[in-house]
């Protein structure tokens, strides 16, 4: 296999300069015929009717900041196009407007980058199938209550910021007993499921009207399910004191269980649950 | 997917071929290693080159004029505005409110000469049609039996039960079909 990389690479490097380089190029050229011809004929063979839908996506451009966000119209056949909102995202970036900005990167819902407003409620694009009962447009916007950077792609800065605040790393004065690991019983453990799979994709922050109007000083959903991730960590000895940092009236208290948090998690987690069990152990 | 396959096949035909002669002959002949072919590679993009000053104040002039993702206006209108949350909060302050105004008013009703005392409050109401009775009543009564009931739901919240997903979204339609239902018996019944 590395072998027919590191030729084909070469062959690669060698075939994108065969108009200055005419002699003895006929091999790759034929190579790339057929790929081209393969990628066109898989395309045209599907004789099924067109199944056209309109996706209204958010549009602003940092070059041209004195022009107000407008929504933009893009129309594709979903026969051609992959089940996911990332793959009709990609598909528009690919067919039909280069400019169109989007962040993406697993494509399978572990990274966070696709984080995005879909049809009302914030989800990852990928992990996001495009509705096919209705004909209805699909609208798209950066994620709510955000600064825009471009297009789809929302400033995190200050949400990383946050996260940053709530120290999200293990802090401990005592070394283990046996100088290896730090060693937590199975049901110890147990505690951190449903916590440590946060992606920080900010599709539950960026949910929750209370940190829309606050999110100065309100952590927010995400952050604060983190904070829920270290204290509820039966190995983190500064538990008072993280507790201590919540205890105010902004941080944590802004949350007045909207659950908005919840509702649109696309891991399935709860931060809703995980921001009462916070304030649960405050009060007793 | 298909077209990918059929790429690497071609790719892997012509590198297997021992009497390729765009391998053996050419590259030799012409001398050439792979770093110096990248090193001519033409861009079709033109970069700028920025010093690090220039390219911070880009920066810092891009986010004085960032705009604000739309929210409220865009969220779905499920969670925002029939969320139970926000009525819970317009009740509870339209009642408080309202307790604020009358109790103010009750205060300076005999330096002004307003009739505020429950007899002729009742005498008034006790004119109304039947319509605008009820109506006024449900206008008092849904209010006070949405905040009730919601308040309890908010109460299992703060005890850690109903978080599911499910649970949420029900939990918030059966509040707002009782709030109504029993609204409507204390303005029509009571």
């Amino acid at each position: 296999m590395a072998a027919l990389r590191s030729s084909s690479a070469r062959l690669l490097s060698l075939g994108s300069l065969r108009s200055a380089f005419r002699l003895a190029t006929a091999a790759p050229v034929r190579g790339f015929a057929q790929l081209a011809d393969a990628a066109q004929q898989s395309q045209t063979s599907s004789d099924k009717p067109a199944n056209l839908k309109t996706f209204q996506l958010y549009r602003w451009n940092p070059d041209t900041p004195t022009e107000k966000p407008r929504m933009q119209s893009y129309t594709i056949d979903l026969n051609k196009t992959g089940p996911m909102v990332l793959d009709a995202l990609i598909r528009i970036k690919n067919e039909l407007d280069p400019t169109v900005t989007f962040r993406r990167s697993c494509r399978e819902g572990i990274c966070g980058s696709c984080a995005m407003n879909i049809n009302g409620t914030n989800t990852l694009a990928c992990l996001c199938r495009i509705p096919t009962e209705d004909n209805a447009d699909m609208k798209i916007y950066p994620l709510p209550h955000t600064y825009v950077v471009k297009d789809l792609v929302p400033d995190l800065t200050h949400f990383y910021k946050q996260y940053k605040s709530i120290k999200p790393y293990l802090q401990r004065d005592t070394p283990s007993p046996d100088g290896k690991e730090y060693r937590q019983s199975k049901a110890d453990r147990r505690k951190l499921d449903g916590l440590y799979e946060c992606i920080l994709c900010a599709c539950c922050s960026t949910s929750c009207p209370s940190y829309w109007w606050n999110s100065e000083e309100y952590l927010g959903p995400a952050i604060l399910l983190q904070s829920y991730r270290w204290l509820a960590d039966s190995r983190d000895e500064r538990t008072a004191e993280r507790r201590d940092a919540l205890n105010n009236s902004m941080s944590l208290y802004r949350c007045h269980t909207i659950l908005n948090c919840t509702r649109t998690c696309p891991k399935g987690l709860n931060p809703g649950l995980a921001i009462a069990k916070i304030k649960k152990e405050m009060s007793f | 997917m298909i077209a990918q396959r059929v790429g690497t096949t071609a790719l892997r035909r012509v590198a297997a071929s021992p009497s390729n002669v765009f391998f053996t002959a050419n590259l030799a002949k012409l001398g050439m290693t792979a770093s110096s072919i990248q090193s001519t590679q033409t861009r079709l993009v033109a970069t700028q080159k920025l010093t690090p000053t220039d390219a911070h104040d880009i920066l810092a002039a891009q986010r004085l004029h960032r705009p604000v993702s739309p929210h409220l206006e865009i969220y779905d209108k499920q969670q925002t505005f029939f969320g139970g949350s926000i009525w819970q909060r317009i009740t509870g302050s339209a009642f408080s409110g309202g307790l604020y105004v009358f109790g103010a008013a009750y205060l300076v009703a005999p330096l002004i000469g307003w009739h505020l005392e429950s007899a002729s409050l009742a005498a008034a109401f006790g004119g109304l049609p039947l319509a605008v009775k009820g109506g006024l009543k449900f206008l008092l009564a849904w209010p006070f039996t949405f905040h009730a009931l919601n308040g309890v739901r908010h109460l299992t919240f703060d005890i850690g039960i109903g978080f599911k997903r499910k649970d949420i979204v029900k939990t918030g339609w059966y509040v707002w079909g009782a709030s109504i239902v029993t609204g409507l018996y204390l303005a029509m019944f009571v």
